[in-house]
């Protein structure tokens, strides 16, 4: 019998030469100078909101619950990784040491939330579940906003009033200034660290769904009822998909503020909440390789299209339109499948005639 | 001992007495029939059976262990497997998918296994892949190992939840009315299947049925419900000819 490669292998693996493919072909555009300085930029954006995206469709499309928290746990994982990279910017000077550190602790601290918050909303179902997650990202973010963090010789300061209320020491540093954020984090996010986590984040996302807890979440989502009925625990698989969620959202978070010079919470509000679930209904509930192509149409367009200012949200809303259409039309999603099926038959026409023979 | 011991279940929803002191004892590898009118609280039986509903009185003993008011997945894995009235399957997995979930808490590595994909993964998954396809032998699924549960016709989507019931290696399994909305040849194949079941898997069965030709064909005893209360309990023809059972089905 020939050994067949099972179709979520499969899946994934296609997943995965996409994205090299991406990558070298980005990487060349870059060393040979066609790359735009803009197209530069958003380069890192591209893979902090892909994988904010593809860890947001666990949650969303394999757990089956709707969660407007991303946002705030990507800010958590801003600000820890933030932090950590500011304290130890002289006692770990290499940044190939310290960023990867940074960017686990971001995820650490995002998913040690995303636990300690799940454990009472996850309680909730559907529509209630949606707004108490909402509700505790813009927590998270006003805290941060409000919050004033300085060290000195005697150690940490904390103050929730202003700067002043800190007391530090002539030698203090301030880590947190309030509404203002944080400024001075190293600038370790670079393109090719940037690509590496997304590879990761799809590679950690594929194996989870393909493994043991990923059918039991799934199940979950199917039929509670049964999945209680053979034994499932629910409450424990919808803190384990959660936390992931909120550990890669940390990591996306981290990849954020080591791209800018100085962040502050405000860059977390809802919208940043709302846009990342746009990219992943958009790409397809449930569909990963949808929600990084999403991510990325959808961060792009609106640069593209500064050029022509006025009618700018204009084109951008009729593209997500025609998006929506195409991804939850079957008519039309079969349409196109069937033509690129032609269009392959006319192209591998030779090779497959001589399979056949 | 019996397998399993029921003493004087109870339950009420408010002011409504749904199942009034209702008492039963099952041997181990015994076919057994919970049969009644339509509304008679035999599904509501089985939920407290299998911890949906908490009883209001009395107690289970399963294997002489008291398992009244536990929750749901606690009594599965004290032993106790179901398949529902309507059907409910994971309807977006593949059959196979469904029977490896229902093996979920017997083929076990953790999160982290699987996201790493340690040797350990591959060896329980391929464990898990043969056991799976075992079980769906003998309900003759396994050329279907790979189509989603919800493309499947109706009389196997039935067979895969008994399937996936069994794949948690239960002690007792409960069918709730496993030949509703079947024709008469496929519920003589679900007869023969229930009882290749009972045998090769060695599991007791108590299932509900309206259908009679297969309580009377397949189960060894029954128990008859009645507005909430044991109308009659016994060997199975002694029970069909009793007039009281025949006034509460065709009344009199």
């Amino acid at each position: 019998m020939k050994h067949k490669i099972k179709p979520a292998t499969r899946k994934s693996f296609l997943t995965y030469a996409i994205m090299i493919a991406a990558f070298i072909a980005v990487e060349i555009m870059v060393s040979t100078g066609s790359a735009s300085n803009m197209f530069k930029g958003l380069l890192i954006p591209f893979c902090v909101y892909s994988i904010a995206a593809a860890s947001l469709n666990l949650t969303v499309g394999f757990l089956g619950e709707l969660s407007l928290g991303q946002a705030g746990f990507m800010c958590i994982g801003a600000y820890s990784s933030a932090i950590f990279s500011i304290v130890t910017k002289e006692t770990i000077t290499n940044a190939w040491i310290r960023f990867p550190m940074a960017i686990l602790v971001g995820g650490f601290f995002a998913a040690v939330f995303g636990v300690l918050i799940g454990i009472p909303v996850l309680r909730l179902r559907g529509d209630y579940l949606a707004i108490v997650t909402l509700a505790f990202g813009e927590i998270i973010k006003n805290v941060f906003a409000a919050l004033y963090v300085g060290y000195d010789s005697n150690g940490l300061h904390f103050s929730l009033t202003s700067q002043g209320d800190l007391g530090l020491a002539p030698d203090g540093k301030m880590l947190i200034n309030g509404a203002l954020g944080i400024s001075g984090t190293p600038k370790d996010s670079t393109f090719e660290i940037a690509f590496v986590m997304l590879m990761l984040t799809l590679i950690i996302i594929y194996n989870f769904v393909n493994s043991r807890t990923g059918r039991a979440v799934m199940s979950i989502r199917d039929n509670r009822i049964a999945a209680e009925s053979i034994g499932l625990n629910i409450t424990k698989y919808k803190l384990i998909t959660f936390g992931l969620t909120a550990f890669l959202a940390g990591i996306a978070g981290a990849l954020f503020s080591h791209n800018l010079a100085s962040l502050q919470a405000s860059k977390f509000d809802y919208n940043l909440s709302i846009l990342v679930l746009v990219f992943v209904v958009l790409g397809g509930i449930g569909n990963i390789r949808g929600s990084v192509i999403a991510a990325i149409v959808l961060t792009y367009l609106p640069e593209v299209l500064r050029g022509i200012n006025n009618y700018r949200m204009l084109i951008y809303s009729v593209v997500l339109i025609v998006m929506m259409i195409f991804t939850s039309n079957a008519k039309i999603r079969g349409f196109f499948a069937a033509s690129f099926g032609r269009l392959k038959g006319m192209v591998f026409k030779n090779k497959t005639a001589k399979e056949g023979e | 001992m019996a397998l399993l011991e029921v003493k004087k279940l109870g339950i009420s929803f408010g002011g409504l007495r749904a199942v009034d002191d209702f008492t039963m004892t099952i041997e181990k590898g015994d076919l057994y029939g919970l049969i009644g009118p339509n509304g008679a609280g035999k599904t509501t039986v089985f939920n407290m059976l299998t911890g949906v509903y908490k009883p209001t009185d009395g107690s289970i003993w399963l294997d002489g262990e008291n398992i009244t008011g536990r929750s749901n997945i606690e009594i599965n894995k004290a032993g106790i497997a179901r398949t529902f009235q309507n059907i409910r399957l994971f309807s977006n997995l593949s059959v196979l998918d469904n029977v490896k979930a229902g093996l979920s808490n017997h083929y076990t590595y953790s999160t982290a296994t699987g996201v790493l994909r340690l040797p350990k993964y591959f060896r329980i998954e391929k464990e898990m892949n043969e056991r799976a396809m075992e079980l769906l032998k003998p309900f003759e699924l396994e050329a279907d190992a790979n189509v989603l549960a919800s493309n499947l016709p109706y009389g196997k989507q039935r067979k895969l939840e008994i399937a996936r019931a069994l794949a948690t290696q239960p002690k007792l399994l409960l069918l709730d009315e496993p030949a509703a909305g079947m024709n008469p040849k496929e519920t003589a194949g679900l007869m023969n299947t229930i009882l290749t079941v009972r045998d090769d898997f060695g599991v007791t069965i108590l299932l509900i049925e309206h259908d009679m030709s297969l309580v009377s064909g397949i189960c060894e005893k029954l128990s008859v419900l009645n507005f909430g209360q044991l109308l009659c309990q016994g060997p199975t023809g002694q029970v069909l000819s009793d007039p009281e059972v025949i006034k509460a089905y065709l009344g009199e």
